[in-house]
């Protein structure tokens, strides 16, 4: 187990659409400033983000704990949510349930989990329905995908 | 490779964050109004041409590595977009051109610059 060298939590609030995305601009900083190399923070903060919109656009509430190690950015997302009933189906691109007043900030577009899994060098995602979902992303710094 | 100072003069625009550096190179526009679609498909130190003005677009343009912003149709964010912008050192540039004729114009000196 390699020792973790930066941990933090960030809550995020459902519905919360004026301070969208804060959090995640928070993390980049905080990743550059760890010294964490450039196009790593790129992918970090886009799967942030991505978790963090989700977050507000379809949950309650939410907690985003964020983790680094010498070789590895983990994000971890819980909320307190609907859940998915389909995962795969909310794999796919293009497929969204989001509502005019998301699509009007320009997000909805289905894009999501996939940018998350694709930014992502392991991704797990589990979901309840009525209680919830949980991504888990990790980016390893090394710069090789495993 | 333009700059965005070249940029700025192709499309007429105003800087609405002066004082942020115009001298760096763009070697990408990239035309959306979906955000979504930026951070999944944008490279890096590309321009973003775009017809919202939200925060989020800041936000986004700022997770994405976007070196400048341009707004068309002449549109102008609130001033707590523009302040957030000029925080992050993200310049934006506001023109009277369509989306069309942004990249119509970029693309005749610049035909690269497009994905």
């Amino acid at each position: 187990m390699t020792e973790i060298s930066f941990q933090q939590e960030f809550e995020i609030k459902g519905g919360d659409f004026v301070r969208a995305g804060e959090a995640s601009c928070e993390i980049k900083n905080l990743l550059k400033e760890l010294g964490v190399a450039m196009q790593v923070v790129r992918r970090a903060a886009i799967v942030s983000y991505e978790a963090e919109m989700n977050v507000i656009m379809y949950a309650g509430s939410g907690r985003l704990d964020l983790s680094v190690t010498s070789d590895r950015v983990q994000i971890v997302v819980d909320d307190r949510g609907p859940g998915i009933e389909d995962v795969e189906l909310a794999m796919s691109e293009g497929y969204s349930t989001a509502t005019p007043e998301m699509r009007e900030l320009g997000f909805g577009a289905g894009m999501g989990l996939p940018n998350i899994k694709r930014n992502s060098d392991i991704f797990k995602i589990h979901s309840k329905v009525g209680r919830g979902t949980r991504l888990e992303m990790t980016i390893r710094t090394n710069g090789h995908r495993l | 490779m333009l700059t965005l100072k070249e940029v700025q003069s192709l499309l007429s625009g105003e800087l609405l964050t002066p004082g942020i550096n115009l001298e760096k190179e763009c070697s990408k526009v990239f035309a959306s109004d979906m955000m979504s679609d930026v951070l999944a498909f944008i490279d890096p130190e590309s321009v973003l041409v775009t017809g919202l003005i939200t925060s989020h677009v800041v936000r986004t343009a700022c997770l994405a590595d976007v070196s400048a912003i341009i707004l068309v149709q002449g549109k102008r964010p609130e001033p707590m977009v523009v302040d957030e912008a000029r925080v992050r050192n993200l310049p934006i540039i506001s023109t009277a051109c369509s989306m069309f004729e942004v990249c119509a114009r970029i693309s005749r000196s610049h035909p690269e610059a497009g994905r």
